[in-house]
């Protein structure tokens, strides 16, 4: 039994010394990308000395720079509104017609649910080209509607949300019907709410998807006045590619608020993440 | 047998809620998705006319182009290899990690935050932070190890830089889909594997692997199809002056190039569909291996 429980500490040992390593490995370019940001880009290009911790200062003000000159409030706002009705959009509709898959019986169910899953199977960038074409012929370049889009139903989400009312007990919707509810009351009084997970989980995957798209916005908002944040990254290393303080300031501009809402509601991110299953 | 049943009216009435649920995420798919995927096939048969309007219906000659375009199948080529580093390691150390993870270590939700972190970052910033890192005069990774390799532009290993920050963006996430296969795995499959023994490598081949293979070969394919419609890395730490740009751009990479950057949209097109074709077969494949290869309870 003590040569088990040796074994044991040692296994635990090795397990830790490895797990340490790997998160040092993930960290690294994070604590970098924030070291470099704080730097004078003399410092930063210094090789000889060469410092890992700046050393005329902590140069808070490249953040306000950056903030001021690549437009970052126009970026926010541009990435949050396209976030927001993406994620409403999806929901809403992806809600609805997996009620009516999940738990509705009607004519032509069966072949319409094909349709969802042969969606499921295309790779996206097919879509692309003919989308860009409707986007313009609407006149919707260079506009939040372009950016939501190509957003506006998901037969991923449609499929995640069948999946849901699926599993709920049979007997609440007959218990509901007795009550003399119609068919859409109970879906909106008794059925959605209970569903609220799933829907956690597509707004989630929702929204991560259109925040790290770099593509579509690229294609659909060229100017820097409306496009995202991803995109606009883009815009700015083309630009400024060789103040490296400026570059790594706008990183972390551009991924700080995700990993804040991320270290917030990290539960319901990995549940959401590991439920969904998607493909990102 | 094709007596059809009358429809009650309750039968009526949930029929209709049901259309009327259905109708715009039907129309929707329809508009967005299944009327542009015909319309991508269509205009890779057609020449893009001058201003953009008016296509002329050219047969063959953007695949004939695309096909006899060395670009095109260097690459595919290089997806591939991307593919190669990404979707084997990605999948590997978050195996290990979610391993590891599992054992209700001490610290396991601080591991778990950190290896999930790449996942909620854009890759466009990521890229830009990783083309930093391997900067030849000023990197970092250059001045720790004191060489001078010109990670991303030297074309011998420019590609197994780019896999090498794919690999770091994914692991988080295979990780988390893992962790939740391994907590499906009932304990008393360990339990009787202790009694009888087996050490703790032993029942990570003999219990974990085969009752995880489900969970592992779900990432595999939907990895296997990412990595082949890798863009964004590429575009963000490939300069358009890079040597290496050749050996490391992806199809889709080439794909945007051609369909927006140069606005030849038939071009592009065809380049979708040879890439396309490819993804299909793939995936016929890695079905096929499917059945021989994973256990199902």
């Amino acid at each position: 039994m003590e040569s088990a429980r040796t074994r044991d500490r040692v296994s635990k040992t090795v397990m830790y010394i490895i797990l340490i390593i790997m998160a040092f490995i993930m960290l690294v370019p994070f604590a970098w990308m924030i070291l470099t940001a704080l730097k004078t880009n003399q410092e930063a290009i210094s090789v000889s000395p060469f410092y890992i911790f700046p050393h005329n200062g902590w140069h808070w003000e490249t953040f306000g720079e950056v903030w001021k000159s690549y437009n970052f409030f126009l970026l926010y706002k541009n990435t949050l509104l396209m976030i927001f009705f993406r994620v409403v959009c999806a929901c809403l509709t992806a809600t609805m017609a997996g009620y009516a898959f999940g738990r509705l019986k009607f004519p032509g169910k069966n072949f319409l649910f094909s349709l969802v899953l042969v969606q499921m199977m295309i790779p996206s960038t097919i879509f692309i080209i003919p989308q860009y074409l409707m986007v313009s012929g609407l006149g919707w370049l260079n506009t939040t509607a372009g950016l939501v889009f190509p957003g506006i139903v998901t037969a991923f989400g449609t499929y995640l949300l069948k999946t849901g009312y699926q599993g709920l007990p049979k007997d609440l919707e007959e218990a509901a019907g007795i009550d003399g509810c119609n068919i859409g009351q109970k879906f909106l009084r008794i059925m959605m709410p209970l569903t609220r997970s799933s829907m956690v989980s597509l707004g989630i995957f929702t929204a991560l998807f259109a925040f790290k798209d770099l593509m579509w916005p690229m294609i659909v908002c060229t100017s820097v006045q409306t496009t995202t944040l991803a995109a606009g990254l883009a815009k700015a290393q083309g630009r400024y590619g060789s103040n490296y303080p400026q570059m790594m300031a706008a990183a972390v501009l551009a991924v700080i608020p995700m990993i804040v809402i991320y270290v917030i509601f990290q539960k319901q991110f990995v549940e959401g993440i590991a439920t969904s299953g998607g493909k990102l | 047998m094709k007596e059809k049943k009358k429809m009650t009216a309750k039968e009526k009435n949930e029929a209709m809620w049901g259309y009327l649920f259905v109708t715009p995420t039907i129309l929707g798919l329809i508009i967005l998705n299944f009327y542009p995927a015909i319309d991508t096939v269509i205009q890779s048969f057609c020449k893009t006319g001058d201003f953009g309007k008016g296509n002329v219906f050219v047969g063959l000659a953007n695949y004939q182009r695309a096909l006899a375009d060395p670009e095109i199948w260097q690459s595919l080529l290089n997806t591939i290899k991307y593919a190669i580093i990404e979707v084997p390691f990605g999948v590997i150390i978050a195996l290990i990690l979610a391993v590891f993870l599992n054992k209700k270590l001490k610290g396991t939700s601080f591991f778990r935050t950190v290896f999930f972190l790449p996942m909620v970052c854009a890759p466009a910033a990521v890229a830009m932070v990783w083309k930093w890192l391997y900067n030849q005069q000023f990197g970092l990774l250059n001045n720790i190890f004191h060489t001078s390799v010109a990670w991303i532009s030297d074309p011998k290993i420019a590609w197994v830089s780019i896999g090498i920050i794919g690999v770091w963006s994914i692991i988080g996430y295979n990780m988390v889909l893992f962790i939740s296969g391994l907590q499906e795995i009932p304990g008393d499959y360990y339990e009787a594997a202790e009694i009888d023994g087996a050490t703790g490598i032993r029942q990570f081949f003999d219990i974990t692997v085969p009752l995880l293979s489900p969970t592992t070969f779900f990432i595999v394919q939907t990895r296997v199809i990412g990595a082949l419609t890798i863009f964004d890395l590429m575009f963000m730490v490939m300069d358009k002056t890079n040597l290496a740009l050749q050996k490391v751009e992806s199809a889709v990479y080439v794909f945007y190039n051609y369909a927006f950057t140069q606005g030849n949209k038939g071009y592009g097109a065809a380049i979708v569909m040879i890439l396309v074709v490819f993804i299909m077969i793939v995936t016929v494949i890695m079905q096929r291996a499917e059945k021989r290869f994973v256990f199902y309870n």
